[in-house]
């Protein structure tokens, strides 16, 4: 086993490919990560965000490149990886036929802690998922909610160096979502705990991540702190709903001064402008000018869904919104 | 949620000896085997079924022969019936499934401490469901004739039977990660049990059927299971029907093995 340099990043990933035959899960992805980054990893469903966390916690191989994870390489030295990281994967995976305490107790068990150890450990746990007598109930009665605060727990459960949460927060009722960003960044402060977190919700990476990639169709298409990746598209953003033709909207908006750019996303002219107040009044005049029916016009500064949007001609919020309806 | 963690310097892991993994996945085994009672009952009452019906079918072709006590030959049967197939595969299949599987691949755990703790598990059980059909056998009149000794290495040759026949079901969970393809791993013990002198001694059976059991590993398995009830210390006997376990054994293990290397390989 290769030793770790303790300078090293967290996760270091270099041209990073996971192929199913001719379909590429995930392309020539790099990765930086410091330690005690809070990273989001943004990104709609099948956009290949689980499979690089399954990738970076040993559970897959890659095809091709490099992966270090607390300073070891996921390939040639995965046992000193699993000793370093926890995960709660996308869907709680807990087995329903234990107790929440004889879950834990089994994985302090599984990473080498014994007796009181265990016992004491079981117990500073059970205060984090916070459920009371249900600790000692089967798991399949709980709660999504409690689910998920006992998976949390159990990827606690030997202090990681680096956690993996893989989509914490889909399906869970905003409370329960509340209580889950709380705990990340009380981990992420506390302990220093680098925490790479997947997530297709656009709020959630804005509230907890240091720094933000966005992943689409296998690639990463932009990364940076979630202002930087704002900024990126412009100080402001005016959106406008069109009836008629909204490329020629757009094209008419852009020969105004203080335009950066324009997108069209459906009905949906948006425009990245430097000084908003300042130019909706001649984009009002333009939209009229040219012909279309305005339904809206807002002002508004960037989200990333902007951004989301500007690298990848789709809107994320959309599609969440779709995946959640079906 | 409050503060969980008292110790925030530094991670706590450290890799647990490949005997404390399978101790640890067997206590988890252990643990479930009363929570599942749909995986032990067709264990207890499947033997009693066929004990009761082979005798109230079989018994009175053999009033001719007054010397033959076919409650005693028939015990070995009910017993083979017990154990075999008994498993954790669904609970293998349902940990694929549900994730917790990957949860478990994401330790440090030694990959074949997942497999070895169900099957430390398996033994237990199959050891118990052979108390059940041993009162009954003692219940009708039967006794061995090897004694107190004979009914140990009875039931220790009935589990180990049972022990390596699990390596099928296992193997084919870990191969398909199917329900519904375990539940069919039955059909493996088909041939096994039918295939052999279960119901008449082999003299008795068609000649073509003879010649099948000849190659059945239960046919040596019944022998051996009998001849502590019927004959004595007949080591020929044990000794052939513990080779034949072994052999399935090797058999069984190989594919178990081998499905496991293909669920963990991260292909």
């Amino acid at each position: 086993m290769a030793e770790a340099n303790e300078e090293e990043l967290a996760i270091e990933a270099t041209a990073l490919v996971r192929a199913y035959g001719e379909v590429r899960a995930v392309d020539t992805i790099d990765l930086r990560v410091p330690p005690g980054e809070v990273y989001g990893f943004l990104g709609p469903n099948g956009a290949g965000k689980s499979t690089v966390v399954r990738m970076l916690t040993t559970l897959l191989l890659p095809t091709q490149g490099r992966a270090m994870v607390a300073g070891y390489d996921v390939v040639r030295d995965p046992t000193a990886v699993r000793l370093r990281i926890g995960a709660a994967l996308q869907e709680a995976a807990l087995d329903p036929k234990q107790t929440g305490r004889e879950l834990l107790a089994l994985q302090a068990r599984l990473y080498g802690l014994r007796g009181r150890e265990v016992k004491e450990r079981v117990r500073d746990l059970a205060a984090l998922v916070d459920i009371g007598d249900a600790m000692d109930h089967f798991i399949g009665t709980y709660s999504g909610g409690m689910k998920r605060r006992l998976d949390l727990a159990a990827a606690l459960v030997h202090n990681p160096v680096v956690l993996f949460l893989d989509e914490p927060t889909t399906g869970l009722d905003p409370i329960s979502r509340t209580k889950v960003w709380e705990e990340v960044r009380r981990i992420n402060r506390d302990l220093g705990t680098t925490i790479f977190l997947t997530t297709q919700y656009l709020e959630e990476a804005d509230q907890l991540a240091g720094r933000v990639g966005i992943i689409n169709q296998g690639k990463i298409v932009a990364e940076g702190t979630p202002e930087s990746l704002k900024h990126s598209v412009g100080s402001d953003v005016i959106v406008a709903k069109v009836v008629g033709e909204a490329a020629l909207a757009a094209a008419e908006c852009q020969k105004l001064r203080g335009v950066a750019g324009a997108e069209i996303h459906g009905d949906e002219v948006t425009l990245s402008v430097a000084q908003g107040s300042a130019v909706i009044g001649p984009v009002a005049i333009a939209l009229n000018a040219c012909g279309v029916e305005v339904r809206e016009l807002t002002l508004r500064t960037p989200t990333l869904d902007d951004v989301f949007l500007h690298y990848t001609g789709a809107r994320l919020e959309a599609e969440a919104t779709e995946e959640q309806s079906e | 949620m409050r503060t969980a963690v008292s110790n925030p310097s530094a991670t706590l892991a450290r890799k647990s000896s490949f005997g404390g993994d399978v101790l640890t996945m067997a206590g988890r085994a252990l643990r479930s085997i009363p929570r599942d009672p749909e995986s032990v009952i067709p264990g207890i009452l499947f033997p009693a079924f066929f004990f009761a019906v082979n005798i109230g079918a079989f018994q009175d072709l053999f009033k001719g022969n007054p010397e033959f006590d076919f409650k005693a030959f028939q015990v070995p049967v009910a017993i083979v019936f017990a154990v075999t197939g008994i498993s954790r595969a669904m609970t293998l299949v349902l940990d694929i499934q549900g994730g917790y599987f990957d949860r478990l691949g994401m330790t440090p755990v030694a990959r074949l401490a997942l497999l070895l703790g169900l099957m430390v598990a398996d033994f237990a059980m199959v050891m118990a469901l052979t108390v059940p059909v041993l009162i009954l056998g003692f219940a009708v009149g039967v006794r061995f004739e090897t004694g107190l000794l004979g009914v140990v290495v009875f039931v220790l040759l009935a589990g180990l039977w049972g022990l390596v026949f699990a390596g099928f079901p296992y193997s084919i969970a870990l191969k398909t990660g199917s329900p519904a393809a375990v539940n069919m791993s039955f059909l493996i013990f088909m041939p096994f049990v039918f295939l052999a002198p279960t119901f008449i001694p082999r003299e008795a059976m068609t000649s073509w059927l003879a010649a099948i059991a000849t190659y059945n590993p239960v046919t040596y398995l019944l022998a051996a299971l009998r001849s502590l009830i019927l004959v004595g210390w007949d080591w020929t006997a044990l000794v052939q029907g513990l080779g034949a376990v072994l052999a399935v054994g090797v058999l069984s293990f190989s594919l178990a093995l081998w499905t496991l290397r293909g669920r963990v390989t991260r292909r």
